[in-house]
């Protein structure tokens, strides 16, 4: 009798033991150890998905030796992760998918200035007046539209053309993503308040079709579920990269607007530096290698994003970057997204 | 098991109700069960804790400004509407099925009891996606309450199957011999023995309808959990998502009341000896074959469009998952993570059952419903309050496999008590107290007579705390070890970029590998037995 008593006791005991074990094997030991300046490993948090930058990370492990520990998230996430850390961040560097994200983190003072040889690869409206942090690709932001169900002709002139009650129920939108905000900041900084004011309840009397992300938009748009929809112009590459074609074999076709459009905003993805590893050669390196003109070709290429670099040529099928009729805007200015949230979250766009 | 077991003599006719009387049911020191019960609570209570010093550095002025708005008002009463509405979907279709698989003659009704589990595997997020992309313009309040329904639906289903299977018939016979028809006698005396383990149900459902926000966000039901996502994601504003999750506490508060409120105290509905007899079942006739068709339906969107989407979307994608070996990898971390969630959820848990079903009074019961306090906030809060923790307390822990299995005990701690303390009810108090006047100690009391009776109730909720940590992502997104990967945060990869595709094989890995538990859960709870009759 003896034994078969002991054994639930031994079994609470195995279930302790095994989760230390299983917890002590899986966490091999140094996973939240911050590292030393020039030990050859960095600490990158990436907003941006693991599908398209790992394959850059690795080219990076590659020629230098350092082995990058790259943790994975949505940008917003990783922003919030890193202001609640502080200065006991584990991060080296911050990858963002969007300048707001690296602003947000920056006004908290976390980031180290980079070195100015760094920022003068980049063109001065693509990275922080302070230094701390800079663009290394950039993304228009374009009307996608169904090539079946819209005629090239009937395209709107204008972004704010989309209020018109033409276009009633045919918007596709993802308030809640990061680069529709810095847009309608854009619309707040070129048109003042009000005129964005305006357009979000145009556009919310017009009954859009609200998505959670731009992907989901353009394979809406594609299968002819929407008209056209707000999105950054890369994502038709994603889609069609899925579909195992090219851009031009998809129904979706991209819409830049002309005559300097606020619609036309041009957005980066940038990298900011943690104060903690401003002397970490390693990191120094990582940032020199994200803006070196084999990186920069590889956005190109790879993501279907613009590069930020002078000299390397445009992704495949959409016009050059100097080509486009972008709007006057320092991404700078866009740092007052307090006043953008409040004017979405009014509108009754966003929950 | 069973030998160590004093037969309690012959069968008295159960449910009995025992009186929360005196010291003599202690089965172990009572300080030492409370100390650990405390520990217990205070993992639970993290969250909590993180969300006072964040929303007391907001100040009462941003406080007030932002929740004394309409649009709390109206995002507390969508949140509050779903919960209702899919839970009491949730306690028709739970306690239909089980009544179903386990009264009646239902040609096929041990397969159809794993069947009805089943949709436990399912990540609501998967299921979502599924119904997007199998019927055009699906959004909204009821597409969110059907789909969550679908898969929270076992929550009842399994605790309310496992107690009509084991219920004493003796007392619907006994109603029936004093002239009380079949339905009567269901309503009156079925329907209240299987009260304790619905409401359990019922509660869990509510709660998890809070905290979702793979459903809503897809299908875009503006509810609490939603827009605190957006909080997150606008402007990257973290404290004005902490002050609205505020709220999901006030909220959960509200729905323990409720609970409680129809517990009555006490009460056992425990077997006392006897041999184990089946009840009677039912024969259906010709109405079977309806009943069948319902059950089959109900598999068919839960189970059967998820699978088939995702058939479709592997099919049509040209997007493939990483190399076996990466794909075995992300199988390995989620086992593993979840398996080691799984353990130290039960470490603290099994104090804290025990404690609510051996030593009941008010002292239990507000540990236990402090415990369920923060299982409606969404992972994401969960996860911030954890790097919290892990950076001002536990900075060694800190991105280490510790601290997720720590935030999976955070989040499923009220599955894993429920499943303990029900177990522990479940076993007459009675035999530990002839254990100890034969003159046993309360440990070996404690060894011998509590944790072999609690074990299948360890088990249920070991399972329970698994499988739902396999499907854990925003916590395990914010907590994981740097460079690990498991089925979920891969998923996520994929499905951001538009892989479909290569989403599909690890979306279909998860759902198989937390299917194993969940077909032991329904064979624990005696579905799956051979007819003794």
């Amino acid at each position: 009798m003896p034994v078969p008593a002991r054994r639930p006791l031994a079994a609470v005991a195995a279930a302790g033991l095994l989760s230390f074990g299983l917890v002590a094997c899986g966490s091999g030991g140094d996973a939240g150890d911050p590292g030393k300046p020039g030990d050859k490993t960095i600490t990158v948090y990436s907003g941006r998905n693991e599908t398209l930058v790992k394959p850059l990370l690795d080219r990076f492990s590659e020629q230098t030796g350092i082995t990058v520990k790259t943790r994975y998230a949505t940008t917003a996430q990783l922003a919030a992760q890193l202001l609640e850390e502080g200065d006991k961040s584990p991060a080296d560097a911050f990858f963002a998918q969007d300048a707001g994200a690296l602003g947000a983190v920056a006004k908290r003072d976390m980031f180290a200035p980079l070195p100015a040889a760094d920022l003068e690869k980049v063109p001065q409206n693509f990275r922080a007046r302070t230094g701390t942090w800079v663009g290394v690709s950039a993304r228009s932001r374009v009307l996608a539209y169904n090539a079946d169900t819209v005629p090239a002709a009937e395209l709107p002139r204008s972004v704010f053309e989309l209020t018109d009650p033409k276009w009633k129920g045919k918007i596709g939108l993802a308030p809640t993503n990061a680069s529709f905000q810095a847009f309608v900041t854009a619309i707040r900084v070129q048109h003042g308040d009000q005129k964005a004011k305006d357009f979000l309840a145009g556009l919310k009397a017009n009954e859009p079709q609200i998505r959670d992300n731009n992907v989901k938009i353009v394979e809406d748009v594609d299968n002819g579920t929407i008209p056209v929809g707000l999105v950054n112009h890369y994502y038709l590459g994603e889609v069609a990269k899925e579909r195992g074609t090219t851009p031009d074999g998809l129904k979706v076709r991209l819409h830049f607007f002309p005559g300097g459009d606020t619609g036309a905003l041009v957005n980066v993805a940038g990298v900011g530096v943690l104060k903690r590893s401003a002397e970490d050669p390693d990191t120094k390196a990582f940032v020199d290698f994200l803006l070196n003109p084999e990186s920069q070709r590889y956005f190109a290429e790879q993501t279907f994003e613009y590069p930020v670099v002078t000299g390397v040529a445009a992704p495949a099928g959409v016009p050059p970057l100097a080509d486009l009729d972008t709007p006057d805007i320092d991404l700078n200015d866009l740092d007052t997204l307090d006043a953008t949230i409040k004017m979405i979250t009014e509108s009754g766009l966003v929950p | 098991m069973t030998t160590t077991t004093p037969e309690a003599g012959p069968a008295r006719i159960g449910p009995a109700r025992f009186g929360v009387r005196g010291s003599a049911r202690r089965l172990a020191p009572r300080p030492a069960l409370l100390a650990a019960s405390t520990v217990a609570v205070a993992v639970a209570l993290i969250p909590l804790v993180y969300l006072a010093v964040r929303t007391a550095d907001a100040g009462a002025g941003r406080l007030g400004a932002q929740l004394w708005t309409g649009r709390v008002g109206l995002l507390a009463a969508r949140s509050l509407g779903l919960a209702a509405v899919v839970t009491t979907a949730c306690v028709v279709l739970g306690v239909a099925a089980a009544w179903l698989v386990t009264r009646t003659d239902l040609p096929g009704r041990r397969f159809f009891a794993v069947l009805a589990a089943l949709p436990l595997a399912v990540p609501t997020y998967i299921a979502a996606f599924a119904w997007v992309s199998t019927v055009d313009h699906l959004e909204g309040f009821w597409p969110a309450a059907l789909v969550l329904t679908l898969c929270s639906y076992p929550y009842v289903f399994l605790p309310v199957a496992a107690t009509l299977k084991g219920a004493d018939p003796a007392q619907e016979e006994v109603s029936r011999s004093l002239g009380r028809g079949g339905w009567r006698t269901f309503t009156d005396v079925t329907l209240r023995q299987i009260r304790p383990a619905t409401a359990a149900g019922a509660l869990l459902v509510a709660l998890y309808v809070l905290a979702d926000f793979g459903a809503v966000s897809i299908l875009r039901t503006d509810t609490f959990t939603r827009a605190i996502f957006v909080a997150f994601d606008l402007g990257f504003d973290r404290t004005g998502a902490l002050v609205l999750s505020s709220v999901l506490v006030v909220l959960t508060v509200l729905l323990l009341a409720g609970e409680t409120a129809t517990r009555r105290r006490g009460a056992r509905y425990a077997r006392l000896g006897g041999a184990r007899r089946p009840a009677p079942r039912l024969r259906l006739g010709p109405a079977r074959w309806p009943a069948l068709a319902a059950l089959l339906g109900v598999a068919a969107l839960a189970l059967g469009v998820p699978a088939v989407s995702l058939a479709r979307r592997l099919a049509s994608g040209v997007s493939r998952p990483g190399a076996l070996a990466e794909v075995a990898a992300a199988a390995g971390n989620s086992l593993w993570l979840s398996l080691a969630g799984a353990a130290l959820t039960m470490l603290l848990a099994l104090p804290l059952g025990l404690l609510t079903a051996r030593a009941p009074g008010p002292l239990a019961t507000v540990l236990d419903r402090l415990a369920y306090l923060a299982h409606a906030l969404p992972g994401v809060v969960v996860g911030l309050s954890l790097i919290f923790f892990g950076i001002t307390v536990a900075r060694p822990l800190y991105q280490t496999s510790w601290l997720l299995a720590l935030a999976y005990a955070t989040l499923f701690l009220p599955l894993a008590v429920g499943a303990v303390a029900g177990a522990a009810g479940q076993a007459p108090p009675g035999l530990e107290e002839v254990a100890r006047s034969l003159g046993r100690g309360p440990l070996a009391v404690l060894r011998t007579v509590t944790l072999p009776l609690t074990l299948p109730g360890i088990g249920a909720g070991a399972a329970l705390v698994f499988l739902t940590g396999m499907k854990e992502l925003p916590a395990t997104l914010l907590l994981r070890p740097t460079g690990t990967d498991t089925l979920a945060t891969e998923l996520w990869t994929a499905t951001s970029v538009g892989a479909y595709a290569a989403a599909a094989p690890y979306a279909a890995l998860l759902v198989a590998i937390s299917a194993l538990p969940t077909w032991w859960l329904a064979a624990r709870g005696g579905l799956l037995d051979k007819e003794d009759r």
